[in-house]
């Protein structure tokens, strides 16, 4: 198993079907002419025979597979063609990985409506059982093919990695013998479900594997964007509108045109680019211009301290309707008739993505114009080909992608707009001829950064007088993010901001009635899902609001979700498994113990935190987290482990010390060093576990995100009975809430 | 005015402005693209290699401080790969998106090269320095620690 490092995606295909069908799930099967598919096996000088344009099988036996997602660190670019290798049941070591270019109708993901796009953790969700229809097929067309050539019935044929055999006379052949002579039936073999293999009959799903780039990884020779080296490149630099929707009125470009090695100053509309032949031109002459702005963007004189008070305000005024995300039951009326009403309120800040690539592309546009090539790291590779031929006014097949690996997404890479792409390709059709890397400087990437809106969350609940909670109202006011981040997404959805709203729920708990309702008002700033997405400031509301009944009624907050969650045995599960682990009941001396459970998108994680609070600085430590998850079968479990500590980490940050503030409409952080992301020195002790389950696997990428501010906020709540509502929470919160 | 100074155990000489740092000229000037670039303040470590055998953040020295002196990449760290740090970070699948990896494993080289049995909370101290958004802090320790044993 290798992974074609040098051949990169290409926007134009050289698929020239043959013959073509809708298979399953509506992804295409078709064959394909020999040697025709995607760069490598063209490559090959063996005759080759590609099964569907997923598959390629040379006649040295080794199997091209395509990889469909973006790899930013979560493991796709190997967990997906295992999928289709196991069912194949092909020689691991065998296997080529090669990144599939962006054709939607082929490699788009069923379980995100059909988008080439890496995003939501469904890439293993939404690919797993198109996968192994696609390996069982090849598989079935090889062992076909091997038993017209001996003369023997199929069934009496099996198959070992990379191997057809005939038990009964001792022959074997390879799938590299078979290719030489195999011919391809004009429809796909019909698989049924019972056909596929039995999880105990996996030989790579559930068994781990190294992930095919690592090596490249400890030794430098990884290729991101900003690594690219191109003959005659030049270098891009911009400077952005500091407020969303300003434009620029002047520009004083005396000074950056004197610097040595500046080759053009470009007037864009949302700023001003520069080129020049060396990097350090480039950022000096930046710094260097001089530059008014208008003041017509919407967020100009908005400030995230006062907004956050208009945001809370909109989510107490039960007068005003918000759109439903979650209606069951009659809210209104069983809060009428309650006995008793508990309410409170919880408010997020602006969070930044800080993936450590800056934001950046490369971007050749020819002496004739009419075409683009761009090197880039994308959540969406047909975004980033639709918004270039966008920018270039031209049809996005005169666009040829290449296709990078990512250094960290978060969601920041899948915007619509592919506005960093954008810069390099508008600073590159300046220079026609002559590729131009445009970087973002950190700066640049935290001042433009599109955040986790600021969010205010008003909940309450209601008992009835046996003590049963039966009305559960939870109402988030905030910016939104679908329509900024996607509108054509945004349309789809039907106008509803689900990136936004995901998490609000009450449910699996089970509550008779149940409303929840997002209030959006758009501040004018830049907003983006972000790893965990709207889960996260959703369930810091809901897991610290659902501790807060459990101690208004007095019963342990474990006690008291297990109650809520008598018929979710998958849920109980995890919640069971966390307690052990962290050993729950057991009294900690100063210490506190904190809890948070979700379904998120079918993945169940519980999670538990234990801190200290130093009441004289206000410090939070964490010492300890614990978290149990089932995402039904894992593919790779030592990597969902990984996933799952980085989601911890991150989850962490964003508890504690992340939080962009915004004043006059301009973001106020710069750097690392006013905007605290977490090191190793702030590191807890991370225990996790997997629950192993059989269900069909869901996301692991962000799940465990969301439940450590929460569990951190309920722990703090055990340790001082102080309730942290606002989060990060800040050593200068946590001092002000122990003073109240 | 040209600048000469040992890059992987070999001498380069490069026309650059003397304030020029050192990040780009590896990785622009030179083509070196294992060092990366992340904050450009020394804030995050990505850019990590080693002077005269201790680290140093590239982003904050400039071409003209590192004249004659002996600078080493990732690229330099080992012929194939092999270098006790390397190994250990495959052996404990470190790397997720990879970027800020290369700073991660040039700061842990120095940090063996100069405290062979290194205890967690020097483990802890040292490789503060070094941001990685994955969060893969847990198993950077633990491949430290495995490669202070192997080594």
């Amino acid at each position: 198993m290798a992974i074609d490092s040098k051949k990169t995606r290409q926007s134009k295909s050289s698929v020239t079907r043959r013959s073509f069908m809708v298979g399953v799930a509506g992804l295409t099967f078709s064959l394909v002419e020999a040697g025709r598919i995607g760069a490598s096996a063209t490559t090959v000088r063996n005759k080759n025979i590609t099964v569907t344009p997923w598959v390629a099988i040379s006649t040295d036996g080794s199997v091209h597979i395509m990889s469909p997602a973006a790899e930013m660190g979560q493991g796709s670019l190997t967990s997906l063609p295992l999928i289709l290798a196991e069912e194949l049941d092909a020689d691991w070591t065998k296997v080529k990985i090669v990144p599939a270019p962006p054709i939607q109708a082929i490699y788009g993901n069923p379980g995100f409506g059909g988008m080439m796009y890496t995003a939501g953790s469904a890439a293993v969700r939404g690919y797993y059982k198109p996968l192994r229809l696609f390996g069982a097929q090849v598989r079935r067309v090889l062992i076909e093919n091997a038993a017209k050539k001996w003369g023997v019935p199929v069934e009496e044929l099996t198959t070992e990695p990379g191997v057809v055999i005939h038990a009964r006379s001792g022959r074997r052949f390879g799938y590299g013998e078979i290719a030489a002579f195999a011919e391809l039936p004009a429809k796909a073999p019909d698989i049924k479900d019972s056909e596929l293999k039995k999880p105990g009959e996996f030989r790579l799903i559930g068994k781990d594997v190294m992930r095919v780039e690592l090596p490249s990884k400890v030794d430098g020779t990884a290729q991101y964007s900003i690594d690219v080296q191109l003959p005659r490149m030049l270098y891009g630099a911009i400077t952005r509108a500091p407020v969303e929707g300003s434009s620029l009125q002047r520009v004083d470009d005396a000074a950056a045109q004197r610097i040595r090695g500046v080759i053009k100053l470009v007037s864009l509309p949302h700023g001003v680019g520069v080129i020049a032949e060396t990097p350090e031109a480039a950022f000096a002459a930046k710094e260097a211009l001089k530059i008014t702005w208008s003041r017509d963007g919407k967020a100009w004189g908005f400030s995230s301290e006062k907004g956050i008070e208009v945001n809370a305000v909109i989510a107490r005024n039960l007068a005003q309707p918000g759109v439903d995300w979650e209606k069951v039951g009659d809210a209104a009326a069983a809060f009428q008739q309650a006995d008793s009403v508990y309410s409170a309120e919880y408010h997020c800040d602006y969070a930044y993505h800080a993936q450590m690539e800056p934001l950046n592309a490369v971007a050749l546009v020819p002496t004739s114009g009419g075409a683009a090539e761009i090197w880039c790291g994308t959540q969406s590779q047909f975004m980033a080909v639709e918004a270039t031929a966008k920018a270039l006014g031209i049809t996005p097949d005169k666009v040829k992608l290449h296709d990078m690996l990512l250094g960290g997404g978060f969601g920041r890479r899948g915007h619509r707009d592919e506005e960093f792409i954008v810069d390099a390709v508008l600073l590159a059709n300046e220079t026609r001829g002559r590729p131009v890397k445009t970087m973002w400087t950190r700066e640049d990437d935290v001042r433009n950064g599109r955040f986790r809106p600021l969010t205010a969350h008003f909940l309450r609940a209601g008992f009835d007088k046996s003590g049963k909670l039966v009305a559960w109202h939870h109402r988030h006011a905030g910016d939104g993010i679908t329509a900024f981040q996607d509108p054509v997404f945004f349309e789809m959805a039907k106008r509803r901001d689900v990136i936004a709203m995901r998490g609000m729920e009450a449910s699996p708990y089970e509550i008779p009635n149940r409303h929840g309702e997002f209030l959006q008002n758009d501040s004018g700033i830049r907003t983006s899902a972000l790893r965990g997405v709207g889960v996260g400031p959703n369930k810091f509301a809901v897991e610290a609001f659902i501790d807060e009944l459990a101690a208004k009624r007095g019963i342990d907050p474990v006690v008291f979700r297990l109650d809520l969650l008598k018929n979710v045995p998958r849920a109980r599960a995890v919640v069971d498994k966390v307690t052990q682990m962290s050993d729950w009941r057991r009294k900690r001396n100063g210490r506190g113990l904190g809890f948070a459970y979700m379904d998120y998108t079918g993945t169940h994680v519980a999670t538990v935190a234990e801190v200290t609070v130093n009441p004289k600085d206000g410090e939070i430590r964490v010492h300890d987290i614990w978290t149990a998850l089932d995402c039904g079968i894992a593919v790779q479990p030592d990597n969902v482990v990984a996933q799952t500590e980085s989601c911890i980490v991150y989850g962490l940050g964003l508890a504690l010390s992340e939080r962009i503030t915004v004043a006059n409409g301009e973001v106020q952080e710069s750097n690392f060093y006013d905007y605290q992301v977490p090191r190793m020195r702030d590191i807890p002790d991370i225990h996790v576990e997997l629950v192993a389950t059989p269900n069909n696997p869901t996301g692991v990428g962000q799940m465990a995100t969301p439940g450590v501010a929460p569990a951190i906020s309920n722990a703090v709540a055990a340790a001082t009975g102080v309730r942290l509502r606002h989060m990060p929470m800040t050593p200068e919160r946590v001092l002000r809430a122990l003073k109240t | 005015m040209a600048i000469a100074f040992d890059l992987n155990g070999k001498r380069v000489s490069i026309e650059v402005l003397p304030d020029t740092r050192l990040l780009w000229a590896i990785r622009e000037h030179l083509k070196l693209t294992g060092t990366k670039f992340g904050c450009g303040a020394g804030l995050c470590g990505a850019c990590t290699v080693h002077v005269d055998g201790s680290r140093a953040f590239s982003c904050q020295i400039t071409v003209q401080e590192v004249a004659g002196k002996s600078v080493t990449t990732i690229e330099g760290l080992s012929p194939q790969g092999q270098h006790p740090v390397q190994k250990a970070w495959l052996a404990e699948n470190v790397p997720q998106c990879g970027y800020c990896q290369s700073g991660q494993i040039m700061a842990a080289a120095d940090l063996l090269a100069k405290n062979r049995r290194p205890s967690r909370a020097e483990i802890v101290e040292h490789m503060s320095t070094n941001i990685c958004r994955c969060g893969t802090y847990p198993r950077i320790v633990r491949a430290i620690e495995r490669a202070a044993r192997e080594g």
